[in-house]
């Protein structure tokens, strides 16, 4: 069983007075320890996919469990507990808090744990080192390149040591180097053992992921299968 | 880091917005601070003003036979027993232990004298006291500057046919009419008024005084008080206090706490408002922001607390500046504005209860928009779809 398990996923939103399907019967597991991307064009329902697998859109039918949890049973606050405790986000455009350093957003996360400051510090420190911001801790982000922000947006999503990473078109507003710079960050928590899933519409991002699932009208016409190391 | 820096560092961030939130609820406190402080001053000048202007207690000696009579003692002739006060009684007024309540005394002595064939009122007074009591005096003519002039009321000059600068004769001593009293609606129409001494020695009664109107000053005490005082110095008198010039000065002030309440709550309606906009403005613009604390595992709580302590540092700050500029304004404007005779005072309370009425605007206006942003889909607040 995987850490990752979907079950019979859809989702209709009503747009304008119809119904739109977003998602279709899903079915997927993914493994502690995968390198999963999620590709498909604009539209797909990729995006979707990534709000339910983040615990933050419950799905219209199905069921989803993370580490045996079933997370749309939780009530919505305990599933901000949940997100909190399993679950690291790298956004879309990495959505910085424009108005904290480049520390104080990683610490975010951090704000409503119970870790002193000093230790927050600490941690926050030890993320950004990982993705090699250490001495660019106290600048905000407009202070920082594209490249760094991307950066910044991940040692965000590791501070708390989550399990699982989801990042929804990390390299997407990066230029092609930046952007493997990136994906080279991913491939390297990765092998650390973290779990993470990246929505991209980008092929040439699969090439640091073990797996591709292909999205097409909200269903998943590929799974794709493991590659070795 | 905690909540509190996010709050903060937003604050830092977005000076201009919430310099004008803060300006909002300046506005506002400072208003309520500046009417309250004038209006509370106000009273204290009313009260003083109105204590000086006229006599709130009189007393008389104890005798309540009505027939011609003034300020309740009667002077028609089959009253001529009553008991009358002296001089020295009027003097002993300013001994009682609230002497410094005692804004004036205006002894009188009142009889009937036959003048020109009729008879009329003589009323002995002790005319800077009298002056001083009754503001409302308006002479046709001019004040007497020595004991061998008199005024008299607007009806009896008209009556007798006196003029300003008449001689008029009073049991063989000739007086010349210095004024006469425009009309007062009062029992003052009917009388002649004429030095206390002069009227004694007329009147033959040496030293006597028919009653004594006493103005006390009952701001910093109650005229009950006053009264008993008298009353103690003086047991075989009546002390009567004159309920109705109270009254009259309680409805005053209460009109104006009245104004300035209502004219309060129109402001801090309007602070209030404005806080309301311009938080539910702040927590629009900060939708993706609210996403991504919601998205890392803040619960509603933590996003409320996030808003609202942003509203209670705010609403602190401009409390406090808010009180500074309301009192500022009053020192430097009640005078002027106002008429103030009396100076703005600082009162704790005040200052306690502007910052507390700031914080209860910051904190209730903000409420809505901090549920607002708790309730934020967070998947949508980041448009991810």
């Amino acid at each position: 069983m995987g850490l990752i398990e979907l079950y019979d996923i859809s989702k209709l939103y009503q747009s304008d007075g119809t119904e739109v399907r977003a998602l279709t019967d899903v079915e997927l597991s993914i493994d502690e320890g995968e390198l999963v991307a999620i590709m498909g064009p604009s539209g797909s329902g990729k995006s979707t996919l990534l709000t339910i697998l983040g615990a933050m859109n419950p799905p219209t039918t199905g069921q989803m469990l993370i580490d045996d949890i079933d997370v749309y049973r939780l009530s919505v606050e305990q599933r901000a507990d949940f997100r909190h405790e399993y679950l690291g986000f790298v956004f879309q455009q990495l959505q910085l808090i424009p108005y904290l350093t480049a520390i104080e957003n990683v610490m975010l996360p951090l704000a409503i744990s119970k870790h002193s400051n000093k230790e927050q510090q600490l941690m926050a420190t030890a993320a950004l080192e990982r993705v090699g911001l250490g001495d660019k801790m106290k600048r905000l982000p407009s202070q920082l390149s594209g490249g760094e922000q991307g950066r910044v947006a991940i040692a965000r999503a590791i501070v708390n040591h989550p399990p699982i990473i989801l990042a929804d078109e990390p390299t997407g507003s990066l230029d092609t180097h930046t952007g493997e710079e990136v994906m080279q960050i991913f491939k390297d928590l990765n092998e650390e053992g973290l779990t993470i899933l990246i929505v991209t519409h980008n092929p040439e991002n699969t090439r640091y992921t073990q797996r591709t699932i292909n999205i097409r009208d909200g269903r998943i016409v590929r799974k794709g299968a493991t590659k070795c190391a | 880091m905690r909540l509190l820096d996010i709050s903060l560092n937003n604050l830092r961030r977005r000076k201009g917005r919430m310099l004008f939130l803060s300006l909002g609820i300046v506005l506002g406190v400072a208003t309520v601070v500046a009417l309250i402080s004038i209006t509370v001053a106000m009273r204290a000048d009313l009260e003083d003003k109105i204590d000086q202007f006229g006599a709130n207690i009189v007393v008389l000696p104890e005798s309540d036979e009505l027939a011609l009579s003034y300020g309740g003692v009667t002077v028609a002739s089959a009253a001529v027993d009553v008991k009358e006060l002296t001089m020295d009684d009027a003097a002993r007024i300013r001994t009682i232990p609230n002497k410094a309540n005692i804004a004036n005394v205006a002894p009188k002595l009142i009889g009937e004298v036959d003048v020109k064939g009729s008879s009329a009122m003589l009323v002995g007074v002790d005319f800077p006291s009298e002056f001083f009591v009754k503001k409302w005096w308006k002479l046709d003519g001019e004040a007497p500057s020595g004991p061998d002039e008199i005024i008299a009321g607007s009806a009896v000059a008209a009556a007798l046919g006196l003029r300003p600068g008449s001689q008029v004769v009073i049991k063989g001593n000739e007086f010349k009419l210095a004024g006469v009293l425009r009309q007062t609606g009062q029992q003052d129409d009917n009388a002649i008024f004429a030095d206390i001494g002069r009227t004694q020695k007329l009147l033959g009664k040496p030293n006597a005084v028919s009653l004594i109107e006493v103005s006390a000053l009952c701001r910093a005490c109650p005229i009950e008080e006053i009264t008993k005082q008298l009353s103690d110095i003086m047991p075989g008198a009546k002390i009567s206090a004159l309920r109705f010039a109270v009254k009259s000065r309680e409805e005053t002030v209460s009109q104006l706490m009245s104004f300035s309440i209502a004219l309060s709550i129109i402001v801090v309606i309007i602070g209030a408002l404005i806080v309301f906009i311009t938080m539910l403005s702040s927590v629009n613009e900060r939708t993706r922001e609210i996403g991504i604390f919601r998205a890392t595992g803040f619960r509603k709580l933590h996003v409320i607390r996030v808003i609202l302590v942003e509203a209670l540092i705010v609403s602190f700050g401009a409390g406090v500046m808010g009180w500074l500029v309301g009192m500022g304004g009053s020192w430097l404007l009640g005078p002027r504005v106002a008429n103030l005779d009396v100076n703005v005072e600082f009162n704790p309370w005040l200052t306690a209860g502007a910052i507390g009425l700031s914080i209860l605007i910051g904190l209730a206006s903000s409420a809505y928009p901090a549920m607002r942003a708790s309730k934020l889909d967070p998947s949508e607040a980041l448009r991810f779809i």
